[in-house]
């Protein structure tokens, strides 16, 4: 079973999310949750950085968080998943362990 | 799984002092010495300016807690892995780091350095390998 | 599956006491078993039964102490972080000669062991910091 890293803090004011991005093993997956949402935006400058990221892992955002900061599914790169709070319990119990990027 | 013993990973990503997350995550580590986990930390990020070696306080009036590190050995907790692309990022090399060292029972009570230098792939892989990881 | 939650910030300031909550909603709603949420750094300030946020906010120590009557969660806050920070519930106050205590008694004052063994009887162990 891969490993499950959720972060959730905005690439624009931390590390936390490149640093996910660089000590995540091929099929693991990634959750953007709260602030950290906004790196599933297309258009920014990370998205060059996710769109590799999508190709060999799975990247997924939690739906709510998009929605309160005023984001709608379409605004999101290709790829990444959407996931509710049901999806992100699903998500740690058929993951092995789970990371939080803090 | 809950009667074996679970690996146990603490995350140390930012740095001492600014924040309290270092000094309280070291207390969790030394609390978890006496569950007999099997028991590991790691340095990367800003992580790695935790185990600098002549930290000074006396000016700042900060509580000086990095002898705690020293005394990981002591409570059985030898492995440290620290992220060489970490170090280099931030312009330091082992050296600059506190000497840290375990006595090993195994080979007659040798003193052995408890500080592992390893990759950011290899740390993917240890990661990994963890029943829980706790970061900070 | 057991999951063991730790909650590492304080209430509004960061929203990982609300995401916690969601998710601990979530997975009980999923006919998961939450086995202990631990209260750990600011997050202990989640346990104080004084704050009065305003009408039109959630009450985040009071949700919370409803989400464990109805499921009987054990909600454990660290002492030597609660002590820190002048979290202290009627006993701790006795013994440190303090003239009041604040502590919500839908929460409960233990050791880091707690977090620990938290990690060790459930199948995952979740943070929700910063």
């Amino acid at each position: 079973m891969a490993m499950l890293h959720t972060v959730n803090k905005s690439p624009f004011e931390r590390n936390s999310l490149n640093s996910c991005l660089s000590k995540s093993k091929e099929g693991s997956t990634i959750l953007l949750i709260e602030d950290a949402v906004v790196g599933a935006l297309k258009g920014t400058k990370v998205a060059e950085q996710m769109a590799a990221a999508i190709a060999n892992k799975n990247v997924c955002v939690l739906g709510s968080d998009l929605n309160t900061r005023g984001f709608a599914e379409t605004d999101i790169l290709d790829g990444i998943k959407i996931v509710d709070y049901a999806g992100f319990v699903d998500m740690v119990a058929e993951h092995s362990n789970v990371q939080s990027w803090l | 799984m809950s009667d074996g013993i679970k690996k146990f990973m603490f995350v140390n990503t930012k740095a001492p002092y600014g924040t309290v997350y270092a000094l309280e995550s070291l207390e969790v580590v030394l609390i978890s010495a006496a569950f007999d986990q099997d028991v590991s930390l790691v340095f990367c990020d800003d992580g790695v300016f935790q185990i600098m070696d002549k930290q000074n306080t006396e000016a700042s009036g900060m509580k000086n807690f990095s002898n705690a590190y020293k005394a990981l050995g002591d409570y059985d907790i030898n492995k440290l892995y620290v992220e060489k692309e970490s170090l280099e990022e931030r312009g330091l090399t082992l050296d600059s780091l506190m000497d840290l060292t375990y006595e090993d029972e195994d080979d007659d009570w040798a003193e052995k350095p408890s500080i592992n230098l390893v990759s950011r792939a290899e740390l993917a892989d240890l990661m990994d390998q963890q029943d829980v990881v706790i970061s900070s | 599956m057991k999951f063991t939650l730790l909650i590492n910030e304080g209430p509004y300031q960061h929203q990982a006491s609300d995401t916690a909550y969601q998710f601990a909603k979530a997975a009980i709603e999923k006919g998961h078993e939450i086995y202990r949420v631990f209260f750990y750094n600011d997050g202990v300030n989640n346990a104080t039964r004084l704050a009065v946020p305003p009408q039109d906010d959630r009450n985040i120590t009071e949700r919370w102490a409803e989400l464990a009557k109805e499921h009987e969660l054990d909600m454990v806050v660290c002492i030597a972080a609660a002590q820190r920070r002048g979290m202290l519930d009627a006993d701790e106050a006795g013994r440190q000669g303090k003239d009041a205590d604040n502590i919500h008694p839908a929460f409960r004052i233990s050791g880091l062991g707690q977090l620990v063994e938290g990690g060790i009887q459930a199948d995952r162990l979740l943070t929700f910091g910063d």
